[in-house]
């Protein structure tokens, strides 16, 4: 068949499919007005699949034939913008959100208990090293804090000190918190795990960096005995925020697996494979990062509340999370998608 | 065959191939400067109102700040056929590298990612990474699986003029036919002089013309069933 005939033949079905996915990308009040001024005509039944695979067949047809290079480049792209359409990801997020919650994100955690214990080992083992060894020998925290940020600290949990944990301030300065809270610690797990892909050594290092920076402060206002204003305010958010780092390293570490000991598959796909599971994790880390920042805003600086309620709620909200991630989901079969 | 281009052929389902086109760093440099332009032009826009409101807004403006800093480009890519407002001034767009349109998983990742691309300074990691890769892709798209391509441009098909067919002196095989045609289609482009000069490189079908360019439109005419 000559060329001109194909064309001929078949532009008016390409003029279709190509309108209809025109109309088909605007929303629907913008589709009304482009129908009204270009007086077309919108067929609510137009058969978009079975029209997309007949213009497959016409550029395969159009190719073994040998048409000129613009007639292909025509059908080409009709063909791609159709194949964008057809292959759109269909998701129903609410489905997943529950699917995730409840299933997806404990059993993922439960399957990775390997890197959950080396993330846990590395933050938290160096974290109540310090803690421990400041109750021995005080002077360490110098050689890991800078001094000036130790005055602060100081300053900030001195149980005759109004300058963190007050009443009286007032409800602006909550959410002022709050914001940062997100900014800063949900940022930092973010970069936990996306620095995993160096060879898992950035992951490592903001873990330890962390753990030492986190069990220093606590040694030594705990060694100052501030127990009350220092532990009252941490134990709320603590379960939330430290099992989130964790969760993080673990996320990174899973990345760097990926690169270190691919097993039988070839670092590409294992990287792309341990991503979608380390991507899993992170929004369960984020999650609790948020919940975090909320309980660190807005509970924890509430001194009129007694600290023994401070604790019971602290330690509460550690069995809670620690039994989701192990008794959550437990025997459930997701089909994947 | 030895491939001239880096264009990436991906073949469907429907037992075809479609051609993309992945994008170089500069283009994507590019795009980016302007989508950071946005964003910082966003964050001074809602400083600006934030700080009417005090502490109360400075707590806003971070949430702001983290969301904007992070799910930006997610939102942009996923919802608008996966372009930034950078990446759709330049008419560049992500897709899965299989063809397919960007989903949020993948989405995510790379933008999660864009953290370790940028070290040590201004996309360095990325910047080797995409000269090593055959789709020019940086960290964060090989572990998504994503690449990022230009969008095709609109076409309109040549038109052949119209001339009087003239039928070849002797039986032409379909590459010859096929290289007619495209010489055809070219006419309007080529200047009279150029035209004749490539029109004479087929020596014996324009021998007798002193017009060899009409001639071979002439027979690209006849080619093309336009027999009278």
């Amino acid at each position: 068949m000559r060329q001109e005939q194909f064309v001929s033949q078949h532009s008016e079905a390409w003029h279709q499919l190509s309108e209809w996915l025109r109309l088909n990308s605007l929303n629907a009040k913008d589709r009304q007005i482009s129908i009204q001024v270009n007086k077309l005509h919108w067929h609510q039944d137009f058969d978009f699949p079975s029209t997309y695979r007949q213009v497959c067949q016409h550029l395969a047809l159009a190719r073994s034939r040998q048409y000129s290079q613009p007639l292909l480049d025509k059908i080409g792209n009709l063909v791609l913008a159709g194949h964008q359409q057809f292959y759109r990801p269909k998701t129903n997020l609410k489905e997943k959100f529950f699917a995730l919650l409840l299933v997806k994100l404990p059993q993922t955690i439960r399957q990775e208990w390997i890197l959950m214990a080396i993330s846990s080992v590395l933050f938290m083992g160096s974290l109540i090293t310090t803690l421990i060894a400041i109750q021995i020998n005080p002077d360490l925290t110098y050689s890991i804090v800078d001094a000036g940020n130790v005055a602060e600290m100081e300053q900030m949990y001195r149980p005759d000190s109004h300058a963190r944990a007050s009443d009286t301030r007032e409800a602006d300065s909550d959410v002022l918190m709050f914001g940062f809270y997100i900014m800063n610690n949900t940022s930092i797990g973010l970069r936990t795990f996306a620095s995993g892909l160096l060879f898992g050594i950035g992951s490592i290092m903001i873990l330890l960096f962390n753990g030492l920076t986190i069990g220093t402060v606590a040694g030594h206002l705990t060694q100052l005995g501030y127990i009350e204003t220092f532990w009252g305010f941490v134990s709320g958010h603590s379960a939330m925020e430290l099992i989130a780092i964790i969760i993080s390293g673990a996320a990174g570490l899973k990345l760097s697996a990926a690169l270190l000991r691919p097993g039988q598959r070839s670092r590409l796909r294992a990287l792309k494979e341990n991503a979608r599971i380390a991507l899993i994790m992170m929004y369960g880390a984020t999650a609790m990062f948020f919940i975090a920042a909320f309980i660190e805003a807005f509970w924890s600086p509430r001194t009129f509340i007694p600290v023994n309620i401070k604790y019971t709620v602290g330690i509460l909200l550690w069995v809670l999370v620690i039994a989701y991630f192990c008794l959550c989901g437990r025997g459930k079969v997701l089909d994947e998608t | 065959m030895q491939k001239l281009d880096t264009n990436q052929d991906i073949d469907t389902p429907e037992g075809i191939s479609i051609s993309l086109s992945p994008v170089g760093p500069i283009v994507r440099a590019q795009a980016w400067m302007i989508d950071n332009l946005i964003f910082f032009g966003a964050m001074t826009l809602v400083g600006t109102i934030t700080s009417l409101f005090g502490s109360f807004g400075m707590g806003i403006y971070y949430i702001a700040l983290f969301f904007l800093y992070w799910f930006y480009p997610v939102c942009f890519e996923v919802l608008f056929n996966g372009s930034t407002p950078g990446k759709k001034a330049m008419n560049i767009r992500v897709l899965h590298i299989d063809g397919t349109p960007v989903g949020w998983a993948a989405s995510i990742n790379r933008n999660l990612l864009r953290t370790v691309d940028f070290l040590p300074l201004f996309y360095a990691v990325g910047f080797i990474s995409m000269l090593l890769n055959n789709r020019f892709q940086r960290l964060g798209d090989i572990v998504a699986g994503t690449m990022v391509v230009y969008n095709p441009n609109q076409i309109v098909l040549p038109e052949i003029a119209e001339a009087t067919a003239v039928a070849p002196p002797y039986p032409l095989v379909a590459e010859e036919q096929r290289a007619i045609l495209n010489f055809a289609e070219r006419l309007d482009n080529l200047s009279s002089e150029r035209s004749d000069e490539l029109a004479s490189l087929t020596g014996p079908l324009v021998q007798e013309s002193n017009s060899p360019g009409q001639q071979l439109l002439g027979i690209a005419n006849w080619i093309n069933g336009r027999r009278t």
